[in-house]
């Protein structure tokens, strides 16, 4: 019978939950995610789990001991997300305590102490990942090759465990370096782009992915394929992920024109799936990017200039991470500044003059 | 490449699953048995509450004149049938609060018999004010919910010399049928309505705007206009809120009402499909507003239609007519499901701004509980008015309400898009109707504050006034005895 609680309208709403929203970026990155398991093997798998089972626990943790009822927080997904985005951003071989480590961090320093969901001023994976690298250097710059599953190479169960828990000391000649690692160690002994590319650098195995890499951020083409469900199904809009990618192809064009030597060309900046990850799935990040369309533009035109300055310039040859949460500090000085007009009114918000 | 251009006129909105098929194939129905007894409300507009001409006891034919207009904004009521007027008496309001307010109680006689109508006129011998006289006589209202009296708006349309009359068929409400359905089945008498209109205003053109998803009522107005070149029926998008007044001035005519401006500041007005028709019967047939089309919907209506319903008629009547399903209907709706007021009980009247009564079912207006905010910013892209409804609930619920008007509080219409979207549930309507509320309250009590304060400092500027006035008196009597004495002891001395 009827309901004698005063309501306002809308009487009606659109099917749609927060936990809907994540569990949709969450399929989006299944393909990216199975490809990475796939390359790195057991030891991948062991961290990948790890690291989603330890943020769900600092989720539960921190909810708890903030009196909030943790299982609502929990079904949203998000806390399963942010781990899901670390994890998928980390070296695949990592030892276990850092995917302890990290999730710990992206979930309490990175959420909760501002509140929870929704009160971050950075990205959380973002914030774990840049938090893990400056503090381990040497674990979350060691790349795995690739071992697919079933070639001789891969690690069996066993081995994986041990990579996992007992670290890499065992195993020879099982790392080495990145494309844009390689080049950069190459460029600062004077060696030119010609000569050190040709050493690693495969354009198909690049797009695909078949190459040494984050976790599940190899492959570029399965990254922009799940980038392209969220768009389909309007989850995120097109505003930061092309002005990522333009921006950076665009500077990336003009430097290499002027010295294909020293700069990289834009196929090989766009190749690396760190950069299309970052643009499809962490820099649209609701919380964390700025509200409107110009000012998402704006977000993502900067975060497309620091990507570049970072990789070609900076200390780290992956500048996404930084250039993320650096964009992050400005979301909300962007998101004051460029506001939409309102109807019947001018920018400065006076009424339209006849 | 126009309705390129044209669709980059349209701001935010959403688009609501329309729910319009259950009625918009079938007749108005007409044969809505007379109720017995019927409340007239005295306010069914803007402005001020209509004054009743007639006693307790009075035998009146339908259409008689049973309340006047009061001052400038106002619009007269009258008898919906024929009858006996029982009492004129505080009744419930159909309105969210349901507080009673002034109401004609009529118990029908079954004869519904007209008051001896005056031979129709041809509009177009009489001179525009009489138009609009007669239009305000028969207490036409803007029938689309805003219900501001008709004839005040012909008299600004004329006053401004608008170029253009835009005459709104969006019905962009879900479930909502009643103007679609008038539109297919009466579109002569639309047409006509617009002419007088036109007539009434002195202005050159009118332009119909109908939704997208009403092909069947754009074909029979568009066949209607097709001998009138003053007349020009558009297709518009479906995209809710389009029937929004200026989104759909932007839209037709590319031109942006000032916000502190009315329509008629850039040379047009708006009007409702059904005032048009209401217009058409007020002029050619001399009947006044005491009837009209009602959609019944909503999961819990078994038998969903539209309905020539009397004013005045309980809405519990219409359920039961409709055969709506009291144990499934979880909340009762009057009007569009989006803006729409749910209202307490069914024991309400219809009034002349009734378009829809809804029987929504517990499926059709679930909720999921209110979430932390993720700022997906889906309520600013959704903002027809361009504001910031996040930012907006924030400010308000840190109860810094001025600094919620500051970024546009008083520029939001109400129409519920940012609501609809909100993934995270949070009832953004709810704040603001909550902070527009509370604003007026607190201007009220500062404006009670001033009068009490400027009243205080009267009184004591007048106390003082009359102590100056008694030590002058007393100062002056002083003087007067000690010149007296001065005068005397002189007298002494000599």
């Amino acid at each position: 019978m009827l309901n004698i609680k005063p309501t306002t309208g809308p009487h009606t709403t659109e099917n749609l939950s927060i936990g809907g929203i994540m569990r949709q970026v969450i399929y989006a990155l299944i393909p990216a995610t199975l490809f990475g398991l796939y390359l790195f093997g057991w030891p991948a798998i062991n961290l990948f789990l790890i690291t989603l089972f330890s943020a769900l626990f600092f989720e539960y943790f921190c909810l708890k001991l903030a009196d909030k009822p943790a299982l609502p927080a929990l079904k949203d997904s998000s806390a399963l997300l942010t781990a899901w985005l670390l994890a998928m951003s980390l070296p695949p071989w990592a030892p276990w305590w850092v995917g302890v480590i990290g999730a710990g961090m992206a979930i309490i320093l990175g959420k909760q102490v501002y509140g929870g969901l929704g009160q971050n001023l950075f990205n959380p994976a973002m914030l774990a990942r840049v938090a893990l690298l400056i503090s381990f250097p040497l674990e979350l710059t060691t790349w795995a090759n690739v071992a697919p599953w079933l070639s001789e190479t891969a690690p069996d169960f066993k081995t994986g465990l041990h990579i996992t828990f007992m670290g890499l000391d065992t195993i020879d000649g099982s790392t080495g370096a990145t494309v844009l690692g390689y080049v950069k160690t190459e460029l600062s002994q004077k060696h030119p782009l010609s000569v050190s590319l040709a050493d690693i650098y495969n354009a198909n195995n690049a797009w695909l992915g078949f190459m040494r890499g984050s976790l599940s951020e190899t492959s570029a083409i399965l990254l922009i394929l799940g980038g392209g469900w969220l768009l389909f199904k309007k989850i995120i809009t097109w505003h930061i992920p092309l002005s990522i990618i333009v921006s950076v192809a665009l500077i990336s064009a003009v430097f290499h024109t002027l010295n294909p030597e020293i700069y990289l060309s834009p196929s090989v900046h766009l190749s690396s799936g760190a950069l299309m990850c970052a643009a499809f799935f962490i820099a649209t990040d609701y919380v964390t990017s700025p509200n409107t369309p110009v000012g998402q533009l704006i977000f993502g035109s900067a975060c497309g200039l620091l990507i570049f300055t970072i990789r070609t310039w900076g200390g780290y040859p992956e500048g996404a991470a930084f250039a993320i949460l650096l964009m992050n500090a400005f979301t909300p000085l962007i998101d004051h500044y460029v506001k939409p007009r309102i109807y019947g009114r001018d920018r400065q918000r006076r009424p339209l003059e006849l | 490449m126009i309705s390129l251009m044209q669709s980059f006129r349209i701001r935010g909105g959403v688009h609501p699953d329309p729910k319009k098929t259950a009625t918009t194939d079938l007749s108005i129905a007409s044969d809505f048995p007379l109720p017995k007894k019927l409340y007239i409300p005295l306010q069914q507009h803007v402005g001020k509450p209509a004054e009743p001409v007639v006693r307790v006891g009075d035998y009146v034919y339908k259409g008689q004149l049973l309340a006047h207009s009061q001052g400038m904004i106002s619009a007269p009521v009258h008898a919906p049938s024929s009858g006996v007027v029982t009492d004129i008496a505080d009744y419930p309001a159909p309105h969210p609060s349901a507080l009673p307010i002034r109401t004609v109680f009529m118990e029908t006689d079954g004869k519904d018999a007209w008051q001896l109508l005056q031979t129709p006129t041809d509009p177009f011998a009489l001179s525009a004010e009489e138009i609009s006289l007669r239009v305000g006589a028969a207490g036409v209202v803007g029938m689309g919910g805003a219900t501001f009296p008709a004839a005040v708006k012909l008299n600004l349309g004329r006053k401004n010399k608008i170029s253009t009359l835009l005459i709104n068929g969006g019905e962009c409400e879900p479930y909502l049928t009643c103007d679609d359905r008038l539109m297919q089945e009466s579109a002569d008498g639309i047409i006509d309505g617009i002419r007088i209109m036109l007539h009434g205003m002195e202005t050159p053109q009118a332009i119909v705007g109908i939704e997208d998803n009403k092909p069947a009522a754009f074909r029979a107005m568009k066949k209607a206009a097709a001998d009138y070149r003053q007349i020009e029926v558009r297709q518009v998008p479906t995209h809710y809120p389009m029937g929004w007044d200026r989104q759909l001035i932007r839209y037709l005519t590319g031109k942006e009402v000032p916000a502190d401006g009315r329509a008629t500041d850039v040379g047009v007005l708006m009007h409702n499909v059904a005032t048009a028709y209401a217009i058409h019967h007020a002029i050619r047939h001399n009947r006044p507003l005491v009837d009209r089309v009602v959609t019944i919907a909503g999961g819990a209506a078994v038998s969903p239609g539209n309905v020539w319903v009397p004013i005045g008629t309980l809405i519990s009547e219409l359920l039961d007519y409709c055969r709506v399903d009291r144990a499934r209907m979880a909340r009762l709706v009057m009007g569009g499901p989006m803006m729409g007021d749910a209202l307490p009980i069914a024991e309400l009247p219809v009034v002349k701004a009734t378009s829809g009564i809804l029987a929504l079912t517990q499926d059709e207006i679930t909720r999921g509980s209110e979430q932390a905010c993720i700022r997906c910013a889906r309520c600013i892209s959704a903002c027809p008015a361009g504001l910031l409804p996040v930012d907006m609930a924030n400010r308000i619920r840190s109860n810094q309400l001025e600094a919620a008007v500051d970024i546009g509080l008083k520029d939001c219409i109400s129409c519920g898009s940012c609501s609809y979207v909100c993934p995270s549930n949070i009832p953004l309507v709810h704040y603001f109707k909550y902070a527009a509320g509370e604003l007026a309250a607190r201007q009220q009590a500062q404006h009670k504050t001033e009068q009490t304060k400027k009243l205080i400092d009267e009184r004591n500027k007048r106390i003082e006034r009359i102590e100056k006035q008694k030590a002058e008196e007393a100062a002056r009597e002083l003087a007067a005895k000690v010149a007296k004495y001065t005068a005397d002891q002189a007298e002494q001395v000599i």
